[in-house]
């Protein structure tokens, strides 16, 4: 175990992209993520856990950036919304999104699509009861949720369709 | 909204952590799945000196049944024991409480050794570890305590654990034969805590209640048993007098308070009808296993 201090080396993933910085340790996830790394796609909306607009990846389980400390993620693997596409081509829920019209300012739209990257890569199904509870802890100020529900309805039915 | 300035220690067992918490004393705090002690930090109503953070402790998480207790360790998060099976065979209320615990993200971090710590008395676990009558496990580089959960929740946010003590711990009792449970809550929104709650196990034989045990959250200043329960339906059939004399016992030994969310004679009433709820379901669920 090293020395408690203020600052540590770390060295995670991000997007499949090694990184490795000193970071002050009262740093979060977030800040890291949007000041050091410069990927800003991830939003801070209200700083303690509420809003969802934070979310991210990191070793499989969606999670809020901005309750975990960046020298938390050492050795982990991050995924933020810049990950999702694969060489331009946009993922099937950021499509489903475009699609079903489930974004307006885009405030929200990077915590939605990373919760909903989260329910689909574990087998959730598009009952739309238990979309809108998965979806209870991200918020929206401008869409409404219908179209949202609509898109990641959309993605899960398809992919059921295909495991089946 | 940013965390204050903290020194930072990340040990890799439970002995340097229970070293680092004794040599620091009340300066320094533990951080398990940050969902309650970041958001302070953030909003800065926690300005710790030396903050220990314990994911990478391993031998604080997982699932163990032995001797018919459920062992759960302090690390486990909500999404584990939401997910367990061999939780959900032992005690089949723990993955149902789990359920209503925020959201996904929270759950993929929040432990249930940081929530009974942390002792919200609208909080899942507290409410959860009291029905059932679990045991909270304490250690300090002194000694290891066990301690009934009925008495180490002292008041809202306060429990028995002193300051140079880690939870490592919490053990339920496994489920037994023939009986039923009910869990009710009551919250504006999927994920919100608790307003009011209620957490019962009823326990049957030949179509009479052999034993019931109840607890109520959000509706006092920790989670009450309500004694009185067992007392009023052991012997009947869960019939609706029954159920409707022990919801107005426990209103009637409730002290709520109240706040922006419901006043306190809302939750008094809110808790009677959910205790109503919770014995219905854990009466109906026995019938429906046997
Ligand atoms: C948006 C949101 C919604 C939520 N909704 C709910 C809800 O509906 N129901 C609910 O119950 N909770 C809810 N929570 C809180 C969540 O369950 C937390 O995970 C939990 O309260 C604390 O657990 P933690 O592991 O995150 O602990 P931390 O936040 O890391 O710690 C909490 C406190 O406990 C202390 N502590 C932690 N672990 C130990 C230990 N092993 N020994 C001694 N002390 C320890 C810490 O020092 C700190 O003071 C919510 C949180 C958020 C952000
Ligand atoms: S900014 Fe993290 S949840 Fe709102
Ligand atoms: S699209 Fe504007 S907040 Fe959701």
């Amino acid at each position: 175990m090293s020395t408690p201090g203020f600052h540590q080396r770390i060295r995670f993933s991000i997007n499949g992209r090694i990184v490795e910085r000193e970071v002050p340790v009262r740093q979060t996830l977030a800040d890291f993520i949007r000041d050091a790394l410069g990927l800003t796609a991830t939003r801070l909306g209200c700083e303690h856990g509420v809003c969802g607009a934070c979310t991210v990846i990191v070793d499989g389980a969606s999670v809020r950036a901005c309750l975990m400390l960046a020298v938390q993620a050492d050795g982990a693997e991050v995924r933020t919304v810049e990950g999702l596409a694969q060489d331009d081509e946009l993922s099937p829920l950021q499509k489903a999104f475009l699609d079903h019209h489930a974004l307006q300012c885009g405030f929200c739209t990077s915590g939605f699509l990373m919760t909903a990257t989260d329910l689909a890569a574990h087998g959730a199904g598009s009952n739309e009861t238990e979309i809108r509870e998965a979806l209870s802890g991200n918020l929206c100020r401008c869409t409404g949720y219908a179209n949202l529900v609509d898109a990641i309805a959309a993605v899960l039915k398809e992919q059921a369709a295909k495991r089946e | 909204m940013k965390p204050p300035n903290f020194l930072y220690a990340r040990p890799d067992t439970l002995e340097d952590a229970l070293r680092l918490l004794s040599e620091h004393g009340t300066g320094a705090k533990l951080l398990a799945g940050g969902q309650s002690l970041v958001p302070m930090l953030n909003l800065r109503m926690a300005e710790p000196k030396l903050l220990i953070d314990m994911n990478r402790v391993a031998e604080l998480s997982g699932i163990e049944r032995e001797n018919g207790k459920l062992r759960i360790g302090a690390l486990t998060r909500h999404r584990a024991l939401e997910t367990s099976r061999e939780a959900a065979q032992a005690e089949p209320m723990i993955a149902r409480a789990a359920r209503e615990i925020g959201h996904l993200a929270i759950r993929n971090r929040g432990t249930i050794g940081g929530s009974i710590a942390h002792a919200d008395p609208s909080a899942e676990w507290p409410l959860l570890a009291v029905a059932l009558d679990a045991r909270v496990e304490l250690r300090s580089t002194a000694r290891t305590r066990t301690v009934a959960a009925r008495e180490f929740f002292t008041g809202p946010f306060t429990t028995a654990a002193g300051a140079d003590e880690i939870l490592t711990a919490v053990e339920f009792p496994c489920a037994p034969q023939q009986s039923g449970f009910g869990f009710q809550e009551l919250c504006r929104r999927p994920g919100d805590f608790a307003i009011v709650a209620a957490a019962g196990r009823v326990r049957m034989r030949d179509g009479r209640c052999i034993g019931a045990t109840l607890a109520i959250g959000g509706a006092d200043a920790t989670p009450r048993h309500i004694a009185e329960i067992d007392r009023i339906v052991a012997g009947s059939r869960g019939e609706d007098a029954v159920v409707r004399e022990a919801a107005a016992a426990a209103a009637r030994v409730l002290d709520p308070s109240g706040d922006i969310h419901a006043s306190a004679e809302y939750r008094r009433k809110m808790a009677a009808v959910l205790v109503t709820r919770a014995l219905r379901e854990a009466f109906a669920s026995v019938a429906a296993n046997s």
